[in-house]
């Protein structure tokens, strides 16, 4: 049910700011230049390059509704056997609404027996995170999680 | 002084995936808030993080800002022999903290 009243009030904040409210807002109170989903795309590319990057094989889980951001459970599951000739060799996760787009990149091996990371990340508003997994063959795969957030972190109270 | 919870199995049989928790009080000051006289407060998080067990790195992360206080993770890893598990934090400044805990392995 909560979800059917946020996408409306998402698609009016999105025109307000492509209005060029949102640039007044922002110079006015000085907050940090928020990534956009063009800079988070751009910190994908830094990060593994421009290689296709498929949908598929990554489970992210945010909770549907985050009552603060500044504390969000976050776990990331790769489906993938974990041997030595097939494992997950990185995973990052990106957000394009916080100052920085890159939240947190982990390095693991076939070691770990299990791709499976959880944490807790700040949240600068609503958005869709995105987690990228590199497999030990170069092949990138996604995930992605949409979340409400109640309370912004990086908010200038 | 930084305090660190860990949990990790006591034992384990070889071969068996064992999770592993970590936890480090430290505030992860994200350098974007303001104190009362609306001055900055200045960035302070750990940028490192890694798990070393059996002489080799098993698991490592790279933190920025969007990281919440007291920084928590939970992995995986496949228990090969008895050893020590190293758990080491990095902040921005290069200051380091680290834990460790045994794992018999049977």
């Amino acid at each position: 049910m909560p979800l059917k009243l946020t996408v409306p009030t998402r698609f009016n904040r999105r025109a307000f700011l492509a209005a060029g409210g949102g640039t007044v807002l922002m110079t006015s109170t000085a907050t940090p230049a928020f990534a956009t989903p063009n800079v988070m795309r751009q910190a994908q590319i830094d990060l593994f390059g421009d290689r296709e990057i498929k949908p598929g094989r990554v489970n992210l889980k945010l909770p549907s509704i985050a009552e603060n951001g500044f504390s969000v459970a976050l776990d990331v599951e790769v489906e993938s056997p974990m041997t030595n000739a097939d494992y997950v060799k990185q995973i990052a996760v990106f957000s394009p609404r916080n100052p920085i787009a890159l939240l947190a990149h982990y390095q693991l091996g076939p070691r770990a027996g299990k791709a499976a990371v959880s944490t807790r990340i700040r949240l600068s508003g609503s958005q869709t995170v995105q987690a990228v997994a590199e497999m030990n063959d170069g092949t990138l795969w996604l995930g992605s999680a949409e979340t409400f957030v109640t309370l912004a972190a990086c908010v200038i109270l | 002084m930084a305090s660190i919870r860990l949990s990790v199995p006591e034992t384990a049989s070889k071969g068996e995936v064992i999770e592993l928790k970590a936890l480090i009080q430290h505030p992860m000051e994200s350098g974007y808030r303001r104190g009362p006289r609306g001055e900055e407060i200045a960035r302070d998080i750990i940028t490192q993080f890694e798990c070393i067990y059996d002489g080799e790195v098993v698991f490592s992360a790279a933190y920025g800002p969007g990281i919440s206080a007291n920084p928590f993770v939970t992995f995986h890893t496949r228990a090969t022999q008895s050893g020590t598990l190293l758990f080491k934090w990095t902040d921005q400044d290069g200051q380091t903290w680290s834990d460790t805990a045994e794992l018999t392995v049977t």
